[in-house]
């Protein structure tokens, strides 16, 4: 295909090439695209679920004249639950707390394990070997447990699940900035800029966290797909968002009173909507992941 | 040998600092944070302040925080995890009592996984990039997306309710609980023991549901490693060898690749761990397990400030001896690695 070679500037702005990547990356990637749609439909369904909860008649959180514990039929696709309502509008309805955490706690650490990860693998000495113990002490433990130990403590609700959750991933992405910052920290173009008499900061921030970037990119889609079915979980073990806000963990736990009478529609479609989204993150991992290291395009050549 | 030993040695030292730091945490955060034991555990009701700092005494919180840390500690290192503030029995008992069943939960757990996870990840590697390979990766990547708990309920609600073919939850039905001696605590192993049939039955179909959730959870972590170290041993020079001097395809991928294609997976074999304790918290939730991870959870819903600790200073114990042997196991595996 003959390109025509545009006047590039000096210097396109962060903003301009990492457009120009992502249109150019998407030709041909069909996993990262199947991952980018599912995830924008689960992001458009809830704010839309929040704008207006009851769009379909029902109202996910009121009682609105439905049977109690009926099975999907026409009228009620999912079924109805003990309190008769529409399980359909509530799992429309239900992904607003997974969201809203998996995607501010994964900030949250990607920023704290990452600043601290460029510091501690440039600066190296004590104050590596001290967080990279520490760090180490928190990445052995298991997530799950820590996270539920944690938000246990601060309470239930958005902000304990975001700080719990946050907590628990920092060392995922102080391990993966760590690693490229001493690699990085080695090379001739890092002594070259030294030599000009960079400041420590400047090194940092320009040279050595630029090269990490790719490398936290694949991490944090993985880790949004994890960080789904954590709170999933949190919020089945109940300390999610408290009882009449419509939520797929606790739908699930709602679910398991009634699992015995056979209600298998209360249960069954929260997960499946869980697992869709969970997907939708882990596909869009494997696609960066394929994008960026060159080793996994076997079939792209 | 005795650089093995050394090793060892070196390596269980290294452990200390890492549940001295987890311990930290747990503790900062169980005290530091506003509220107060004693309140939660009286549940908030309105009680005479003597009647109070009776309590706080008894529970050793009357001390400034830095005293209360050394002191437990302290503890920790002689052996005492202090004893539950829900039931004042020892924490430590409590869950040595209730590790078998955890550990039992874990093994079979891990035995599913790795039925599962090997044989599907060598399929996917021996016939990459086919129908088959794409199926099993899909498979792989769907068993990372469930949730454990959910898979566990659906299991639940179709081979327990509407088959009605294994038991819901628990250990042992009612009639076998009445009758079963437990030894070791480890159920299956007690009833062969004891040589005791009928209870055997009924534990295995226990074990049955459980054991297959966390199993099934698990295995799109094994199953893709599988599949990526298998791939790239068979793409090694000595492979090719074996193939050009006439070997059947099934030999060399059993006798020549396997062996190899394992040692990344035990590597990162501390990894899988975590995961595997993590899931068994949900595990022995969903199907109450009487194991440490519901004993947790109980001292969690409860606010037992020396369970809580205590079960998470148990549980990073267990996962560091854990590593540490299958560090050692290195050396048997690949005869490459000298300590």
């Amino acid at each position: 295909m003959p390109e025509t070679r545009e006047t590039t500037p000096i210097r396109r702005s962060l903003l301009a090439r990492t457009a120009g990547g992502v249109t150019r990356g998407l030709r041909g990637q069909t996993v990262l695209k199947v991952g980018l749609v599912i995830v924008i439909a689960f992001i458009v369904m809830t704010v839309v679920a929040q704008m207006w909860p009851s769009m379909n008649g029902f109202d996910p959180t009121k009682y609105r004249g439905a049977p109690r514990l009926e099975g999907p039929s026409a009228t009620h696709w999912m079924g109805t639950d003990q309190l008769q309502r529409d399980v359909f509008t509530r799992v429309i309805a239900g992904g607003f707390a997974s969201l809203v955490v998996a995607f501010s706690a994964v900030a949250l650490s990607m920023i704290a394990g990452s600043i601290l990860g460029w510091i501690s693998g440039y600066t190296g000495g004590w104050l590596d070997r001290s967080l990279s113990l520490f760090m180490d002490a928190i990445y052995s433990f298991p997530s799950m447990i820590l996270a539920i130990v944690l938000v246990a403590m601060f309470g239930s609700g958005l902000s304990p699940m975001i700080w719990a959750v946050g907590f628990v991933y920092i060392p995922t992405y102080f391990r993966v900035t760590r690693a490229e910052s001493l690699q990085v920290r080695e090379t001739t173009y890092i002594e070259a800029v030294k030599a000009i008499g960079a400041s420590r900061t400047r090194i940092v921030l320009r040279h050595v966290a630029p090269n990490t970037v790719n490398a936290i990119m694949a991490v944090s889609s993985f880790n949004l797909a994890d960080a789904i079915l954590t709170v999933a979980a949190l919020s089945f073990l109940g300390f999610g968002l408290p009882p009449p806000a419509p939520d797929w963990g606790f739908d699930i736990q709602n679910g398991q009173k009634y699992l015995q009478s056979g209600s298998w529609w209360l249960i069954t479609f929260p997960g499946l909507m869980i697992i869709a989204l969970s997907l939708g993150f882990g596909l869009i991992g494997e696609g960066i992941s394929d994008l960026v290291n060159p080793k996994r395009r076997r079939k792209l050549g | 040998m005795s650089g093995l030993f050394r090793y060892a040695l070196q390596r269980l030292v290294l452990t200390v600092p890492m549940i001295l730091i987890l311990l930290t945490v747990i503790f900062l955060i169980l005290r530091v944070l506003p509220g107060d034991p004693v309140s939660a555990m009286l549940g908030g009701r309105p009680v005479p302040p003597e009647v109070l700092q009776s309590y706080r005494v008894k529970m050793g919180v009357d001390k400034p925080i830095p005293a209360q840390y050394v002191t437990y500690i302290g503890g920790v290192f002689r052996g005492d995890f202090g004893s539950s503030m829900r039931t004042s029995t020892p924490v430590l008992r409590e869950l040595f009592s209730r590790f078998p069943a955890t550990i039992e939960l874990a093994i079979f757990g891990l035995l599913v996984a790795g039925i599962l996870g090997f044989s599907t990840g060598i399929i996917a590697a021996t016939r990459a990039d086919r129908p088959i390979d794409h199926g099993i990766r899909i498979f792989h990547i769907a068993s990372f997306a469930m949730p454990l708990f959910w898979l566990g309920l659906m299991f639940q609600v179709f081979f327990a309710v509407k088959l009605g073919w294994l038991p819901v939850a628990g250990r042992l039905g009612g009639d076998v609980a009445f009758t079963f001696q437990p030894v070791t605590g480890f159920y299956v192993l007690d009833a062969i023991i004891r040589w005791d049939g009928r209870s055997l039955a009924d534990i295995v179909l226990h074990l049955i549901l459980p054991a297959l959730t966390l199993g099934v959870a698990m295995t799109g972590l094994l199953g893709r490693m599988s599949r990526a170290s298998m791939l790239e041993v068979l793409g090694q020079d000595y492979v090719t060898t074996a193939r050009a001097k006439g070997l059947r395809e099934r030999l060399v991928v059993t006798r020549h690749a396997l062996r190899n294609a394992l040692i990344p997976i035990i590597t990162v074999f501390g990894l899988e761990l975590a995961v595997l304790m993590g899931g068994a918290v949900l595990t022995e939730t969903v199907f109450s397990w009487p194991g440490i991870a519901s004993y947790l959870m109980r001292s969690i819903n409860a606010r037992d400030y020396t369970a809580i600790q205590g079960s998470v200073v148990f549980i990073a114990l267990f996962i560091s001896v854990i590593n540490l042997i299958v560090d050692l196991l290195y050396s048997v595996v690949d005869p490459r690695v000298r300590y």
